[in-house]
């Protein structure tokens, strides 16, 4: 974009630094593994626990 | 680097603009505009039958227009768009080409022929089952068919999206993590697909049920599958309309966001948590049990409600950061006061966040209250409560971002400048009253969905308060400037792209579309060293407290309901 | 910018500023302040929708409420034909709902409690009790039982506010509440 500087900032990591990337910034730069929370999360705690709630509605006497 | 493919390099902004995104991405939001003009009409004709004095249509075509109205808007209109937003945020934001256009294609032409069978269903008069279609009504079998098409099809444009990723990591068409934005539209994109495989495992059983060959659909199976797909089809919104706001702070102000870390954390929760409140629709449903219906209505203890909470924080900061950094140093508001309101990207973002948060935002976390429900399910009040996040929040958004793509990716002038600077504060206020005005009938017991609130026909009478039929008039009214300011917007936008100066690479020069204070000012900000945010501070501070006010006062209103347990 | 990768490669590692810290702080308590006011009113607040149900067919369901009619019938709304039904106090009472109306009436004994049965014969519908707002989903197929005890003597209407077809506006149904 427009002001993409290339200026390094104070802070900023020089140029060939490759210190690792924290644990927390790799899950969150992976789309796939956070799909996979997205699809699993909603499945398990809203879908199969209401189906399961359905089925267990007893009979009437 | 080195890879190439069929594209432009953008005058306004440097970036190469992959030639099938751009015509896809045209593709789809005029598309998504036919859809909003259609809805949106079909919306003045619902809130001119509910105003009392006007009860323009009859009962039959009243619940037409009504689910007319709730499939293109909530369905079509917002999903087109945000395919298109999706397109936006991975070819052209990331630099590079777009995966599979072939498939996109594919993905348009399916989502098309879905949303007009669907509305060709409702139009022939025998799907008036409204947006939710509850078994064991029934509609036509090509209006479930429609729906199911369109769902495949959007589901093929996500994965498109997905790809697009895939193959800017390869291509290493940017350095490090991908943009703010992108990652905002990643969270739209997951909850889309969980969303879109909730559709399918309800729709296609329903479909085969309408054609014969399945006996019977539990109610209430349906309807926590269903809302699978309802609440969270709009779940995508709140995610893709966030994305949409940082991208028009960082472009109409030069904002750069307040810190990456915690807007991304944000993303997350919203990525994990959003799509089980879907529970808010089941609060008062027979045989669920409170357990489930806490957690997930809380969205596991509040956490996308402190998500929002985040943005809310976030945006608003990182423009008045961007302002400061401008030079609007006076005061706690000089920012804002000198923020730049006549552009219409600008001032509908701003409208947007604040009605979001303020309207819809607090309405839904009080809506979606286990016990406060049961004095709100299924009145005005859950309508007024998403017209404040859909019609005030996520469609705002998207047209004031419409005002960027129109010159940046259809290379057109807008027409009609003045008009432009008005449509946002038009269409604003009017979704504002509308939103309003059904919070405040929905409270006084109006439901929803309901042709004749004087109950003329029914055996036994009925009368709801006069105020009640005071706000569903005023409610027509400000449904006339909401349309007003709908008509404004598709006037604007048909115009430019027909009718609009083409836009060159001088005009880029001349006069500038994105902001141009460059990047020397900007990028020394964030961080805790420039954080002195006095504006934002009090913004957020007068919203929790409206917040916590809010609520405990409907916590009030339900002790004094009867007794039940 | 937001619409540029963030300039730090390793932008996790940022500090925050003071004042992120505490808004979030702050929000994420009054979660908790939310979430546990929920849970408080399950076990001291006096309005909590039961969670007691059961299937039940609608043929089933229509006959309980006819036998539950039959045995406690006082008189007849008007010219309607509509039976009001007082149920002995602490005793079950039923309502049913289907295509248009909701029956048959009732006759409550303020501050008394009743179970009160309801379920649907056909399509969804939503018990709106007016002006005392309460709304409840009712659906064919299952049976919900809540315990209510009106605190207030007057007039109610039951509106339907589930859309349930051509007449769905027309569907009102009553609750008397006496002294």
């Amino acid at each position: 974009m427009v002001d993409q500087d290339n200026s390094p900032q104070q802070g900023a990591p020089a140029d060939g630094d490759d210190e690792r990337v924290p644990p927390m910034q790799a899950i969150l730069d992976n789309p796939f593994l956070l799909l996979f929370i997205g699809v699993a999360v909603p499945a398990v705690f809203y879908t199969i626990w209401g189906i399961m709630e359905i089925a267990a509605i007893p009979i009437a006497k | 680097m080195a890879t190439t493919f069929a594209h432009r390099v953008c005058p306004d902004t440097g970036l190469k603009v992959c030639r099938n995104a751009e015509a896809l991405i045209k593709a789809n939001a005029v598309v998504a505009i036919v859809f909003l003009a259609i809805g949106g009409l079909f919306g003045l004709l619902v809130a001119l039958t509910r105003w009392p004095a006007v009860h323009i249509l009859p009962a039959d075509l009243f619940y037409l227009a009504l689910t007319a109205h709730g499939a293109d808007i909530l369905i079509f209109w917002i999903i087109f768009f945000e395919i298109a937003i999706l397109y936006f945020a991975s070819a052209v934001l990331l630099n590079c080409r777009l995966a599979t256009p072939r498939f996109a294609w594919l993905a348009f032409a399916l989502m098309l022929v879905g949303a007009l069978m669907g509305n060709v269903a409702v139009l022939q008069g025998e799907s008036s089952v409204m947006f939710t279609s509850y078994v064991p009504m029934q509609a036509a079998p090509h209006f479930y068919l429609g729906l199911i098409l369109f769902a495949v099809g959007a589901l093929i444009a996500v994965f498109v999206f997905f790809g697009t990723l895939v193959v800017a990591h390869q291509e290493k068409t940017y350095e490090g993590s991908i943009p703010l934005v992108t990652f905002g539209a990643v969270a739209a994109a997951i909850i889309a697909v969980y969303t879109i495989a909730s559709g399918a495992i309800i729709l296609i059983p329903t479909f085969l049920w309408s054609v014969g060959l399945i006996g019977e659909i539990d109610t209430l199976t349906y309807r926590v599958v269903w809302w699978g797909l309802g609440h969270s089809s709009q779940q995508i919104n709140v995610a893709a309309h966030v994305a949409v706001w940082y991208a028009i702070a960082a472009l109409t102000v030069g904002s750069k966001p307040l810190s990456e870390k915690v807007s991304r954390m944000a993303f997350l929760l919203y990525i994990a948590f959003l799509p089980i409140a879907s529970a808010h629709h089941l609060l008062t449903d027979p045989g669920l049990s409170s357990e489930f219906k806490i957690f997930n209505t809380s969205y596991a203890i509040y956490l996308a409600v402190l998500a929002s909470m985040i943005h809310g924080m976030s945006v608003p900061g990182a423009i008045e950061a961007a302002q400061r950094r401008n030079g609007f140093t006076q005061g706690v508001f000089g920012w804002l006061r000198n923020a730049p309101w006549g552009n219409p990207a600008f001032s509908g973002m701003f409208l947007s966040v604040v009605m979001f948060g303020f309207v819809g935002g607090i309405s839904g976390v009080v809506l979606g209250t286990e016990q406060l429900n049961l004095l709100m399910h299924n009145t005005l009040y859950v309508t007024g409560h998403f017209h404040g996040t859909v019609a005030a929040g996520t469609t705002l958004a998207f047209m004031a971002i419409t005002y960027l793509v129109i010159p940046l990716i259809f290379r057109r002038e807008l027409i009609l400048k003045r008009w432009c600077k008005w449509q946002p504060y038009l269409f604003g206020i009017g979704t504002f009253g509308i939103s309003m005005l059904m919070m405040g009938a929905g409270t006084l017991g109006v439901s929803r969905r309901h042709w004749d609130m004087t109950f003329s026909d029914a055996t036994l009478s009925f009368d709801y308060p006069p105020a009640a039929f005071l706000m569903m008039g005023l409610n027509g009214i400000f449904a006339v400037l909401a349309t007003i300011g709908g008509i404004m917007f598709v006037v604007i936008v048909v115009g430019s792209v027909l009718a609009g100066k083409s836009r060159d690479a001088e005009a880029a020069k001349t006069s500038p579309i994105i902001f141009q204070g460059g990047g020397a000012t900007i990028a020394g900000h964030g961080g805790e060293a420039t954080l002195k945010l006095p504006g934002t501070v009090t913004l957020v501070t007068v919203f929790f407290i409206s917040f916590v006010l809010y609520y405990f006062v409907n916590w009030k209103f339900l002790s004094e309901v009867w007794p039940l347990s | 910018m937001a619409v540029t990768p963030p300039q730090d490669r390793l932008w996790w590692k940022e500090p925050l500023a003071r004042m992120e810290i505490t808004w979030i702080s702050i929000a994420f308590v009054w979660g908790l302040v939310m979430f546990f006011t929920m849970v408080y009113w399950h076990i001291d607040g006096k309005q909590n929708l039961s969670n007691e149900a059961y299937r039940i067919s609608p043929d089933a369901f229509a006959e309980k409420v006819e036998v539950f009619a039959d045995e406690y019938t006082v008189r007849e709304e008007g010219e309607t034909g509509i039976p009001v039904v007082r149920p002995p106090a602490g005793g079950d009472a039923y309502m049913l709902g289907r295509l248009w109306d909701w029956w048959p009436i009732l006759e409550l004994k303020k501050g008394e409690s009743y179970r009160l049965h309801l379920s649907s014969l056909d399509w969804m519908h939503g018990f709106s009790l007016q002006p005392a707002n309460i709304n409840i989903q009712v659906h064919p197929n299952y049976e919900m039982v809540l315990t209510i005890t009106p605190d207030k003597a007057g007039v109610y209407s039951v509106v339907c506010n589930e859309f349930c077809g051509i007449g769905h506006h027309q569907m009102v149904g009553r609750i008397y509440v006496t002294e």
